[in-house]
């Protein structure tokens, strides 16, 4: 076990080296920081003299030592946007973005149990049919279309919800607002988790609605119903267990994406959380912010998936852990 | 706090009470936030933004392209290059101290160490203080701009910048890419002082209790500025009344903001012409002005106008917008196809031939949509265009190489004056005058620089005008470039705000001058 979690630690080590040098290369091709930094008739002269000011000009390998050497002291580089440290400004960002995938979450748990087991059950029922429809719907529009959409219907035809930003916060601790204190809070919160729950949501009831589908043909539930036991009791305790196992991996997998699909989702909704912040500095070439982004990123991809691993050993052991380490 | 904070409904109820007391708030939502509270650190128009709410100018522009007056009463030319100042008296900043000529005479200094303004005061040598509410300002040469720099200086708190912070920094310094004292704290005689700023995020700004314009009738008491920087999201953000003021709005939804009920939509012409470039050097065929009056005549400005930017724009035959000195109704837009083509085929090339054309996809309005329309008239005169675009981050450094044969710029001069286009754009490229930094057409005529150097030293403003019309002359009978339009303005507001008042083509909307209706 021991053996295994050492290789592990180095393998994570190795793939934080790999992005931080993935992640440092691509900043040299997003353009010149100096047009975003300086006025339109600023000479050229000024824009070298800047550069060199901000080591721009050293060579890529000079400036990765310096970046790494800094970085491995908790240093990521300065915002040029935000003038503070980049993982500062990014650990402000990173409350908000927690909090809308909770939301999301909560909407992508709460809806697709319940749709996906009555699917499942009724599989040839008109609102079987329905749920399907929208579902593939769900799956084919992309979530920033969505979110257009929603604001459009619910924030100016109906004015049900209020159409960008995180309304009124409670600071908790730290660095952390949330918007689960207030009303205003509840309301702002609850257009932009249904638009990043739109495409995981129909993904999840198709997958536990294939899971319940498989689980209800198998010899254990046909034996149950033999007996005559309740069939909500067979529907919802011994099926959807047995159910749920493979969801909660592929779960588990899908986080990685949903940070991801936050980046749209909270840029049209102005969300003030990371997603955003981090398209709006790739927009303004703030080269720091994205590398530091890219690697804070990265860091909890590495450490859930190894976590992910150790959990699923444990739970299962017919994986042979020492054998997957090798 | 944007939706629960007291609106301008509530504000309205409020002032039927008993109570008369009635706080004014307007939230607006701009595409971008200012990116730093030191005016001096970037010369952009989101600084600019700021500086008209939390400072104040020495004149400022009106609505139809005048001066009026601000923190200084009056001027008076006392030589050829002298111009004395009178200072308003009884101003003071918000920090408590009064407004003297020594505050100017210490920003003026400020802005000569600012990379981003030095450019604009290099023809400035001095600020001579005369007494605490007089001074000269001077330049080495007989300059003709001499006020609409005087819109660029806002007289800082110089007693509040001077010193150092607790950690021992200068508070004085202007920190380009860093943290600095005047990056985070602000002290200017303006309108509002800047009560909570989270960058990126939201600025709000509070009603200064001392503020010197009583005149204007301005009554808000509270602005929350969001930037918002998608256009559909900012639009809704409008017609859902979570705000009340919109900049810019999307060419795309002119329509459904001018049809909304409670939201008004106003336009005004702007000054920021679009143009592409003709590289002389990297094409042979370029060189030959009937070449470039080809491309003249194919490209159909009025279409472009009209098709792509649904008629938000104006449509353009030289570099001045009107109201410029430079301006002149002879230099029509040209647009005749046959023309096009008898002026190529006149030049040896009726069978035409291949280039390749770059802009930019996301720094003006509809760009890259505009550029392969170009691409697609240029065709019907046999020119064959490699079109490619890309985002601004990555297109000005190819802007700088001049990778293209033909590319697009968009300019609007910072002096509101015809002779800047020139000197930046088709003026002989010379790095050590900076003279043609972003003609990528290499385009060069020397009677023409000779104008605008005489312009740029004549303050008569008719001879000025005069000098100045005879080089747009010049520029549009060598189709030095392809004039395409200038961009229009739009803002959107609520219904009785009276937005309208307080904007003007430079896209500075004067908040400390607007007159919300709090109705009863």
């Amino acid at each position: 076990m021991f053996a295994y979690l050492a290789k592990r630690v180095i393998q994570a080590v190795a793939v934080m080296f790999v992005i931080s040098l993935i992640a440092f290369a691509i900043q040299g091709n997003l353009g010149d920081p100096l047009r975003e930094l300086v006025g339109q008739s600023v000479s050229e002269e000024v824009r070298q003299q800047l550069r060199d000011e901000l080591g721009l000009n050293d060579s890529f390998v000079t400036q990765y030592l310096r970046f790494a050497g800094n970085a491995l002291q908790g240093d990521l580089g300065t915002s040029y946007f935000f003038k503070e440290p980049a993982l500062d400004v990014i650990l402000k960002k990173l409350p908000a973005t927690l909090e809308l995938v909770f939301g999301a979450t909560l909407i992508i748990v709460g809806f697709s149990v319940p749709l996906g087991v009555y699917t499942a059950i009724k599989p040839d029922s008109i609102i079987s049919r329905i749920i399907m429809g929208l579902s593939i719907v769900g799956i084919s529009i992309p979530v920033f279309l969505t979110a257009i959409l929603m604001i459009f219907v619910f924030s100016v035809e109906y004015g049900w919800f209020p159409s960008y930003g995180r309304g009124d916060t409670v600071h908790v601790w730290g660095y952390w607002q949330t918007n689960f204190a207030t009303a205003d809070g509840w309301m702002h919160i609850i257009l932009p988790s249904f638009a990043l729950a739109s495409i995981m949501l129909p993904l999840f009831v198709r997958l536990i609605r294939a899971e319940m589908m498989e689980v209800l043909q198998s010899e254990y539930v046909k034996y149950a119903k033999a007996k005559g036991i309740n069939p909500w009791r067979i529907y919802f305790v011994h099926a959807l267990k047995n159910t749920l196992l493979p969801v909660i991996t592929v779960g588990g997998v899908q986080i990685g994406t949903m940070v991801a699909y936050t980046i749209l989702t909270e840029t049209v909704f102005q969300w003030p959380g990371m997603g955003f912040m981090f398209l709006e500095a790739v927009n303004r070439v703030d080269t720091p912010l994205i590398v530091a982004y890219l690697i804070v990123v990265g860091f909890i991809f590495v450490v859930t998936n190894t976590i992910v691993d150790l959990i699923y050993g444990l739970v299962n052991p017919t994986v042979n852990i020492a054998r997957m380490g090798a | 706090m944007t939706k629960f904070v007291r609106s301008l409904a509530a504000a309205a109820v409020v002032a039927m009470a008993p109570v008369a007391y009635a706080e004014t708030t307007v939230r607006v939502a701009y595409d971008a936030d200012p990116v730093s509270l030191d005016p001096h650190e970037q010369l952009s128009g989101g600084t600019l933004q700021l500086s008209h709410m939390v400072f104040d100018p020495l004149v400022r522009w009106t609505q139809d392209l005048q001066f009026e007056p601000r923190l200084a009463e009056s001027w008076e030319q006392i030589d050829d290059t002298t111009m004395r100042f009178k200072l308003r008296s009884g101003v003071t900043f918000h920090s408590g101290n009064p407004l003297t000529a020594n505050d100017v005479d210490w920003t003026f200094d400020r802005l000569k160490q600012s990379d981003d303004f030095k450019g604009i005061f290099a023809p400035f040598t001095d600020v001579e203080v005369v007494d605490d509410m007089t001074f000269d300002l001077k330049t080495a040469e007989p300059y003709p701009l001499v006020l609409h720099t005087a819109t660029y200086i806002f007289p800082m708190d110089s007693a509040y910048y001077s010193g150092t912070t607790a950690d021992g920094k200068d508070k004085t310094e202007i920190v380009k890419h860093g943290d600095s004292f005047a990056s985070r704290n602000v002290s200017g005689t303006g309108p509002f002082i800047v009560s909570e700023r989270e960058q990126g995020v939201r600025v709000v700004f509070d009603r200064y209790a001392d503020y010197w314009d009583n005149g204007s009738g301005g009554n808000v008491d509270k602005i929350v500025l969001t930037p918002i920087k998608e256009d559909p999201t900012r639009v809704a953000a409008l017609l859902s009344g979570d705000v009340d003021f919109i900049a810019p709005v999307p060419p795309t939804d002119l329509k459904r903001v001018a049809d909304a009920d409670g939201v008004d939509l106003i336009t005004m012409p702007g000054t920021r012409i679009i143009t592409f470039q003709m590289n002389q050097e990297r094409v042979e065929a370029f060189k030959d002005v009937r070449v470039r009056k080809a491309i003249d005549y194919a490209v159909n400005n009025a279409g472009i106008v009209d098709r792509i930017m649904r008629g938000f724009g104006t449509v353009g035959g030289q570099a001045s917008p009107a109201g410029y000195l430079g301006y002149s109704e002879d230099f029509a837009p040209r647009f005749d196809l046959e023309k096009a083509k008898a002026l190529m085929a006149e030049a040896g090339y009726a069978d035409g031939f291949s280039i390749t054309m770059m802009a930019p996809n996301n720094r003006y309005v509809n760009d890259d949509k505009i550029a392969q329309a170009v691409a697609s008239m240029l065709a019907q005169i046999n020119i064959k265009v490699d079109l490619q675009t890309m985002p601004k981050a990555q297109y000005w450094p190819t802007f700088d190489e001049r990778a293209a044969d033909m590319m697009m710029i968009g300019w609007h001069a910072d002096t509101e004056d015809s002779a800047n286009f020139h000197q930046f754009l088709t003026a002989c490229p010379d790095e050590a005058t900076g003279n043609g930094q972003y003609n990528s057409g290499n385009y060069c005529n020397e009677e023409a620089d000779k104008l605008m150097l005489q312009a740029n030293a004549e303050t008569d403003p008719d001879k000025r005008a005069e000098l100045l019309q005879k080089l747009e002359g010049i520029l549009y009978e060598d189709a030095a470039f392809i004039p395409l339009h200038w961009q229009n303005l739009a803002w959107g507001a609520k219904s009785g705000m009276n937005a309208a008042d307080i904007v003007n083509a430079l896209n500075f909307p004067y908040f400390g001058d607007l007159i919300v209706e709090t109705g009863s």
